[in-house]
């Protein structure tokens, strides 16, 4: 069948089972729709997310990663949602010197119950990437400064 | 290598309507490693499982990728599927190509497109997928009821029935809640107290009960079928095994300005007290706030009256900790604060009261001894106007309203207008609506009675103001029917006030890491087919604390939490989670960051004889409890050296999934 062919953002999400991957059912149940660039990975709980997997992504060409959490205070682990926000505020921290744009990743914490809002961060977060355009995957920056 | 099997569901049109669910396994059929794709329109239907089972035996499949509805709707069902063919359940994977695809896309190429990358994500994590072995754990035959209305001990009385032991604890000195408050109830105009009072009194002479009044939940720890809880049981300073509910003390306490909470704060009650007659334990409680003893350290005269000797003023509050199987919150409701929906003047004018109020004025037992008199100047009014919907099915959430439907409302003021009418003919009563809804057995049927029977005035409109003038308040609404203004010199207003979970639930279910939803209504496993379990395995939903309801329905769905709980604690053993955490100990260099993060203490340090190529030493290495860990993977990420990982979300399953989706 054809396929698309024009540029489409690549957008990783990250999914706590308990409240955001749950989020994402209501707003599918609720037929919320966002913009299929957004593929969902679920996790456990957004402290599983090591920040080692969202440089992955980007090093394999995701254009733009998010990582959604349950609210906090409502993990369902009591605190995992606090490790993963100490590890993104570090990781964050040194994007620009990696070379990504810091627009490319956000944190945001959507409960079970809200499948509205799931659907418009997704839709919002699909944007901001859209503006900034197709990313440079992180293993080929130097070779595209070199060729200059 | 693996032999992996796809198989695509159609879900009937759910999904084939916008995914080309042939193209999908099509595309599918050239991933590596995957030797058998398919597509059908039911997988969950029982020839849908057949398929699967007999490609698992045909193609010798090792893993299997189903791309269907969320794995929370049916992934245990195709891991038992995968399991009856002999195949190892955590060998399955899901790709959830309808609720995070079908249903959110219109286009056919774009949805088809994502469910191709989602299933080729799954394939890639089944690639790396390892048979899992789940262990057990016995479970507590114990359950927790926190909160003691009608649902708590309803829910109690039926574990309690079952056989199973179980605890109550309530924050109030007494069991019994706001059903204890009602005059009467609706469509029967039975007397709450009459049939609420039996209950109680089975709840405290049951064996298998333990009730734990005036106490609160301090802790939660553990997990399904085993959790150890903390409680406060506060200080009553009153020895409750001596006091025998004689009362003296409360009528000869000097203090007077204690609001009394029990009436709605409309007359006042001593610093030590039994909310109301029929209290279970019937025992009094002092209120240290307003206690002279405890204030100035002069008074002492419930002491001196006490002819049981129970007063001791020495007493502290004390910690119990008790093991649970499972626990029931059955927290329940309050109104809403009317203060600052200004245009009622609530705040402003005795004589404008809430439903609450007003049950509590024509109650027997209540301040006004049943007789229905004025706040005010304590004459009984003429002309009373009901305002419904105040702050219910309301988008001013600044003022405190509610989005949702209090339920309730409706028939309560259907029932205080027609006793009313009954008790006082000669009281002119009328009712501001939006909408009456009354879905329920003999709901209608009493609505119409009120209206048809007493000749209760119902106007369809919403009141604007009620202003003061000439000792009356003058209520100003629209009548949107006959479409004009209405002014109504009343002596009375009624105000039916929206519903809210009670304060206390909010800390609870952060202990308990029960979800809530935006209202701080506990969040139900499944909105339709699990109403009164939580998504927290052993956590269960009685009563208001999960939605709005009357008193019928609260005690359904508390019955309905004890079947659950009976279930749960039926059961000698319970099979645990694979999905947890372990350590390569030869990797491990013992530095202990994973013990500290870890939130249940499952990880601990040995010291261990370790065997590796060209290894052979002792080494001090972390070692996984998989019965007590829950699988969060905090420990993963903080390792330094990368020893511990997750099983089933394990770092290169993960990883494999990034890869597939950005390839």
């Amino acid at each position: 069948m054809p396929m698309n062919t024009e540029w489409k953002p690549k957008i990783v999400a990250f999914c706590c089972n308990w409240c955001s991957y749950a989020g994402a059912d209501l707003a599918g149940s609720s037929r919320l729709a966002y913009p299929a660039d957004v593929k969902i990975v679920r996790v456990p709980c957004s402290c599983r997310v090591n920040p080692l997997f969202i440089l992955r992504a980007f090093e394999r060409g995701a254009d733009g990663v998010i990582l959604c959490g349950c609210h906090p205070g409502d993990c369902h682990y009591t605190s995992g949602n606090y490790y993963a926000r100490r590890r993104m505020t570090m990781l964050f921290s040194m994007l620009d010197y990696m070379g990504v744009d810091k627009g490319r990743t956000r944190v945001e914490w959507v409960s079970a119950a809200e499948g509205p809002k799931f659907a418009a961060t997704m839709n919002d977060f699909v944007k901001t990437i859209t503006e900034l355009g197709e990313n440079v995957k992180l293993g080929d920056l130097r070779c595209k400064e070199s060729l200059k | 290598m693996q032999r992996i099997g796809v198989f695509v569901c159609w879900c009937g049109s759910n999904i084939a309507a916008t995914v080309d669910v042939k193209a999908v396994a099509e595309a599918m059929s050239h991933e590596s490693g995957v030797v058998y794709a398919t597509d059908y329109q039911y997988m969950c239907s029982e020839v849908g499982q057949a398929k699967i089972r007999s490609a698992i035996a045909e193609y010798k499949l090792t893993g299997i990728v189903v791309c269907s509805c969320s794995p929370r709707m049916h992934e245990a069902t195709f891991r038992k599927t995968a399991a009856a063919a002999g195949l190892n359940p955590y060998m399955v994977e899901i790709a959830n190509i309808r609720e995070q695809c079908s249903w959110i896309h219109k286009d056919m190429m774009t949805a088809t497109e994502k469910a191709i990358i989602l299933a080729r994500a799954a394939v890639a994590k089944v690639h790396l997928n390892a048979p899992l072995v789940a262990g057990s754990t016995p479970v507590v035959k114990r359950a927790l009821v926190i909160g003691g209305g009608i649902a708590g001990i309803q829910t109690a009385l039926d574990i309690a029935e079952a056989g199973f032991e179980v605890d109550i604890v309530e924050k109030q000195p007494t069991i019994g809640g706001r059903m204890a408050q009602l005059d009467k109830t609706f469509p029967t105009l039975d007397c709450a107290a009459c049939i609420l009072t039996p209950k109680m009194v089975e709840c405290s002479q049951s064996e298998k009960i333990d009730l734990l009044t005036y106490s609160e939940v301090e802790e939660v720890k553990g997990f399904v079928g085993n959790f150890t809880v903390k409680i406060r049981k506060k200080a009553r300073y009153v020895d409750t095994t001596k006091c025998t509910g004689c009362a003296v003390c409360t009528e000869k306490c000097p203090s007077r300005k204690a609001k009394n909470e029990f009436n709605m704060g409309l007359n006042t009650r001593g610093a030590v007290y039994i909310p109301f007659a029929q209290a279970i334990p019937n025992v009094a409680t002092i209120d240290a706030t307003n206690c002279l003893h405890f204030k100035t350290g002069k008074c002492g005269i419930c002491q001196k009256n006490c002819s049981a000797g129970a007063i001791n003023f020495e007493q502290q509050d004390e910690i119990i900790e008790r093991q649970y199987g499972a626990i029931v919150a059955a927290t329940g409701y309050k109104p809403i604060s009317v203060d600052k929906m200004d245009e009622f003047g609530y705040s402003r004018n005795p004589d404008v009261i809430t439903s609450l109020e007003l049950e509590r004025l024509m109650n027997a037992a209540g301040p006004t001894k049943g007789t229905l008199l004025r706040p005010s100047d304590g004459k009984h009014p003429k002309t009373i106007v009901f305002v419904q919907c105040v702050g219910s099915r309301c988008d001013q959430s600044t003022k405190g309203g509610k989005s949702y439907c209090s339920k309730i409302c409706c028939m309560y003021t259907a029932k205080h207008a027609m006793l009313i009418r009954e008790k006082y003919p000669d009281t002119d009563v009328h009712v501001f609506y939006i909408d009456v809804r009354t879905p329920g057995k003999n709901f209608d049927e009493f609505y119409r009675r009120a209206v048809e029977q007493y000749g209760v005035d119902y106007i369809k409109g919403m009141v604007g103001k009620v202003a003061e003038h000439d000792g009356k308040l003058l209520v100003q609404g629209s009548d949107l029917i006959n479409n004009e203004q209405i002014k109504i010199d009343a002596d009375l207003v009624v105000l039916a006030a929206a519903i809210e979970p009670d304060p206390s639930a909010r800390s609870i279910a952060t202990m308990l890491t029960a979800s809530m939803d935006t209202n701080d209504f506990f969040t139900e496993a499944h909105p339709k087919l699990r109403p009164v379990e939580s998504p927290t395995a052993g956590v269960f939903l009685s009563g208001v604390c999960q939605g709005p309801k009357d008193i019928p329905e609260t005690v359904a769905q508390a019955s309905g939490a004890a079947a659950k709980v009976i279930g749960l604690l039926n059961k000698d053993a319970l099979v645990n989670n694979p999905c947890v955490a372990h350590s390569d100990e030869l990797i491990c260099n013992g530095c202990s960051q994973c013990e500290k993060v870890c939130p249940y203490g499952a990880i601990t340090y040995i010291d261990k004889e370790v065997r590796g190529p060209g290894v052979r030493e002792v080494r001090r290495v972390a070692q996984v409890n998989p019965a007590v860990c829950q699988g969060c993977g905090a420990c993963t990420v903080t390792c330094p050296s990368g020893a511990m990982d997750l099983n089933g979300f394990s770092t290169k399953q993960i990883m494999a999934e990034v890869d597939a989706i950005c390839r």
